[in-house]
Parts: structure tokens; sequence; C-alpha cells
């Protein structure tokens, strides 16, 4: 049989479910985001109109859009440098040559991250319960008044902050741990010879080893968060007052609860370019500061 | 300050992570076995006077529990069967199969990774309902049967393997089945195992997407199972950390068991990249 014949064959399989299950839809996608789909459409294909730009043009007039995506802006800046610096502050311990135990606190830090988020967001929301949580009963030892976590719009995008720290930080620690073994120990050596102190250390040999780590880990984090969905569906059902209210909320409820796959899929595509704008300045911020 | 300091300082510091990262799951497992109601007291207890079994009972009895957890058992199995099939070959071919574009088409299903899942979301519905496959386990399965971070990890895997083993086999008159299956999956055995492991916590704690597909609760999956089980008996605090135990408990002690495998495989799949 020649090569290429065998090649394809092999790759057919794969390449079929991403061509009919993923390519294919994204480009639908973008079709239907064109159009008014709705529950009408959905019953009888003819009611389908062509209405251009105009999903996109009421979506950005919409409050209940800039509010969503506000809210996950605000889960995205304040949760990926919160998780990063827990990440590698847990991976700097780890790293460290003083630090015992070694593969026991490996597997505590990171069991949060292989447990499922809708059974640990439903055991967030007790521990956070005003009234009886473990949280607020700690708190209460230190003199501090109860706080309504999930029930105040204040609190409960902070509190899904903290439950999305816990929950994905050992992830990250991983890698970060990988990337500081693969750092010469002789970069070290030296520079104790030289009588740096931890902290020059740190900041002259760590800082920039571990940049390219930083980077893919800073444009992953990112993409991940922008993906904000069932910590708030399990939490807080986008609540109180929609303070919890995320885009693929909006586009969930637009889609699923109204039927209407038109904006939704409008909703879907702004998304994806939020996101695509924000990792690929951030990339290029980075290859910027390469130069100089 | 004194090196004893320091050290005592690094331990502390990890000890205390390690406590908060695991009293979640401790207090979970805690209030899942005490009677119901127990949990609402102050001061809030920490642990059950009598601890039972009565709210896994009634899961498993009366909440339909069973049911949802042989399906994601069902569902996450097939996934992870079908996809460990299909991310092999392609990755296999992508690493060892000389064809025009093989370069030109690795790096175009890298760039689609930038694409979030959730914007293919609405039309596959469109699609599978179209096909009548709307709240069946094939819905679930499907669209997971291949991923590109799956071909990404094989590829970068089977680039380790000598060309001159596979040329040899050739002269011998072997077929291409035949060295795939003989030859190429045994040196692959570590990377496949890592991989299951990847994909099999990836299908059981999914949720967005089964939430979309399955209308119905037939077909349920634990996470789904739980989430709208939350909604009905907010106020049953013990019976819903039961519900979360049993959603919990297989992938943390697949994890626990298969770790060394798991954790090389995150590594493997972000550093070398």
């Amino acid at each position: 049989m020649n090569p290429t014949r065998t090649a394809w064959l092999f790759l057919a399989p794969a390449l079929t479910v991403l061509g009919v299950f993923f390519l294919l839809p994204v480009i639908a996608a973008l079709g239907l985001s064109f159009t008014d789909y709705d529950l009408y459409a959905l019953a009888d294909v003819r009611n389908l109109r062509f209405v251009a730009l105009a999903n996109y043009w009421s979506l950005l007039q919409r409050p209940l859009f800039w509010a969503a995506l506000g809210h996950t802006v605000y889960f995205v800046a304040v949760g990926v440098p919160l998780s990063m610096a827990t990440s590698l502050g847990a991976a700097l311990l780890l790293n460290s040559p003083l630090a015992r135990w070694h593969g026991f606190f490996r597997t505590a830090l990171f069991a949060p991250v292989v447990t499922t988020v809708v059974a640990m967001a439903v055991v967030w929301r007790y521990l956070f319960n005003s009234k009886y949580g473990v949280i607020n009963t700690v708190l209460g030892h230190f003199g501090i008044h109860p706080v309504d976590w999930l029930g105040d719009p204040h609190w409960a995008m902070p509190t899904i902050i903290l439950f999305a720290v816990w929950k994905n930080f050992g992830y990250n620690m991983i890698i970060f741990l990988a990337g500081l073994q693969a750092i010469p120990p002789a970069l070290y050596e030296a520079a104790r010879i030289d009588g740096a102190s931890s902290w020059r250390q740190f900041r002259h040999i760590t800082l920039p080893m571990l940049r390219p780590t930083l980077v893919m880990v800073a444009v992953l984090t990112v993409s991940g968060y922008f993906q904000l969905f069932a910590e708030p569906y399990v939490m807080t059902e986008g609540g109180p007052l929609q303070s919890t209210m995320s885009v693929l909320y909006l586009m969930y409820d637009e889609g699923f609860e109204w039927w209407n796959f038109g904006s939704a899929s409008t909703v879907a595509f702004l998304l994806f370019l939020v996101m695509f704008a924000v990792t690929s300045t951030m990339l290029r911020l980075v290859r910027r500061g390469d130069e100089t | 300050m004194s090196p004893r300091l320091v050290r005592a300082l690094v331990n502390g510091l990890l000890l205390g992570g390690a406590a908060v990262a695991v009293f979640p799951l401790l207090w979970m497992l805690s209030v899942s076995l005490m009677a119901p109601a127990e949990s609402a007291a102050l001061p809030t207890p920490l642990l059950p006077s009598h601890a039972t079994l009565d709210n896994y009972r009634t899961l498993f009895l009366r909440a339909g529990m069973a049911h949802y957890l042989l399906n994601s058992l069902l569902v996450s199995g097939s996934i992870t069967a079908l996809s460990l099939l299909f991310n092999l070959m392609a990755g296999y071919a992508f690493a060892k199969l000389r064809f025009a574009g093989s370069r030109q088409l690795f790096r175009s299903l890298l760039g689609a990774l930038v694409i979030p899942a959730q914007v293919a979301m609405l039309p596959l519905f469109l699609l599978l309902k179209s096909f009548g496959l709307v709240d069946t386990y094939a819905g679930v399965i499907l669209p997971a049967m291949t991923t590109v971070f799956g071909i990404y990890l094989v590829r970068q895997y089977a680039r380790g393997i000598p060309d001159e083993l596979l040329e040899a086999a050739r002269l011998d008159g072997a077929g291409e089945l035949y060295i795939f299956v003989r030859i190429v999956l045994p040196l692959l055995k570590p990377i496949m195992v890592t991989l299951a492991i990847f994909t099999f916590l990836t299908a059981w704690n999914d949720f967005m997407w089964p939430l979309i597909v399955l209308t119905g609760q037939n077909h349920y999956t634990l996470p789904l199972g739980l989430a709208s089980l939350a909604r009905e008996h907010a106020q049953d605090t013990e019976l819903m950390m039961a519900g979360s135990v049993v959603t919990v408990l297989p992938v943390l002690v697949l994890f626990l068991a298969l770790q060394r495998h798991y954790l090389q495989g995150l590594m493997l799949g972000s550093v070398k990249g």
C-alpha cells in the first residue's frame, strides 16, 4: 500500500470526528449568528430569516451582555493572577530542598484538580453558608460578623473566585514544578558563591528561566477562565441580582432556555473574539518585552 | 533567619496549604455520614455524633443515584476507549507516516485549539437533533471521540520511536496494521495509560455539554444528577454531601492509584510544547 494512503487511513476516524462534530458546527455557528434562528425556526426551518449583523448590533446594546462580560472579565482579571501566584508559591515550596514529605504534599495539593467541579461547588455552597457554614464559624472566632457569601451581590463573585483558585491551582503548580526542576542547579550555586540573597536569586534566575512557562500558563489560564459556567450554574444560578452571570451562562440561557439560537451564537462568537483579542495582545506584549 | 526557622516555615506553609486543599474533601465525607439536619447546628459540628450510611441508602434507593453512576461509567468508559483508539492512530500517523501536507495539517489542528468548544455547541445540538441523537448516550460520546490534545500528546511521544524499527518490519513484508498493533502500540503503552486516565477524568467531570444534550433524567451522568438534586434538595446538606462523595470518589481513587502516570503526562503535554 502506498504510504500516503496508509497515513490518511490512520487519520480518517479522528479527522472525521473533528470535522463533523467540531469544524462544521463552528462554521455553522458563524452562519447562525447572522440569522434570527429561534423557537419558530426550530419548529419549521422556513421561518428562518437572514438578519445580517442585527444580532450583533442588538446584543451590543443590551445591558445584560455588558454586565455578563464585565463579570467574566472581573473573574479573569482577579482569578488568573491569584491562581497563578498560588500555583507558583506552592511550586516554589515543593521545590525547596528544605521541604519534607514531598510526595504527600504534592498529592494533597493536587487533589482538588481531579475532583468534579459540580460536586465541589455543591460542597462549597454549604461551607460558605451564611448561617451554619464552617467559614463563617471560623471567622466568628476572630470576631468577624457573618458574611452572606453567596447571597450578597458584592461577595458572590469573590467567593466563586476563591473556589476556582482552590480547585485549579494544583494544575499549574505541577507545570511550574516541572519548569523549576529544569533550571540548572549550577546557576544557583554560582549565585550563592557571589553572595546573592534568596530574593535576588528568585528575581534574577528563577523568574527569567521560568518566563516561557509563565507566559504559556498565563495564556492557557486566561482562556480557561473566560469559559466560566459550571461554578455559577451550581453555586448561584447566575445570581444574586445576576451578579455572577457569565458570558457562557448568558449563551446557555439564550440558547437552551429561550431557544434563541441566532443571538446565542452571536454571544459565543463575541466571547471567542474577546478571548482571541486578549490572549493575542498578551503574546504581543511579551514579544515586545523580549525585543527591548 | 536561621536555617532551622526557614525549614519550619517552608514545611509549615506546605502543611497549611495541604490542609486547605484537603479540608473540603474531608468535611464532605464527614457530613455525608451525619444524620439528616445534624450539620445545621451551632457551633457547626465537624464530626458525626453517630456515623450512619442512611444518606447513601436514600441516594441509591430513592434518588436514582445508582442509575446516574452506571450512566457515568458507561459514558466515560466509551469515550475513553474510542478516543484512545482514534487519537493513537492519528498521533502515530502525524509522527511516523510521511505524507504531503502533514505538517500544515497538524499545525492547523493546533491552531483550532484557540476556538472554545462552546462555540460549536449550538449547531452541534441542531445536528444531533436532526440525527435523533439528542438525549442519548451517543449524543455525549460522539463529539468526545477525538481530542486535538490527545493527538498532540501521542505525536510527541511517538516521535521517539526509531524509524529503522518500522522500516525493518516493512522490509520483512509486515503490513501497516500489523506494524501498528504489534510494534507501535506496545511502545506507546506509557502514553496510552496517561491519556486514558486524562480522558476518563475529563469525561467523568464534564458538565456543560451533557447538560445541553441530555434533556431527560434517564441518561443523566453523576454531575447532572447531582446538580439537579442540589436544586430540589437544597436544604438536605447531609444528602447532598453523600451525593458529592459518590461523584468525586471514583475519580479521586483512580487518581491516587495512578497519579504517577497522570502527573507525568501533564508535564509531557505542557513543557515539551
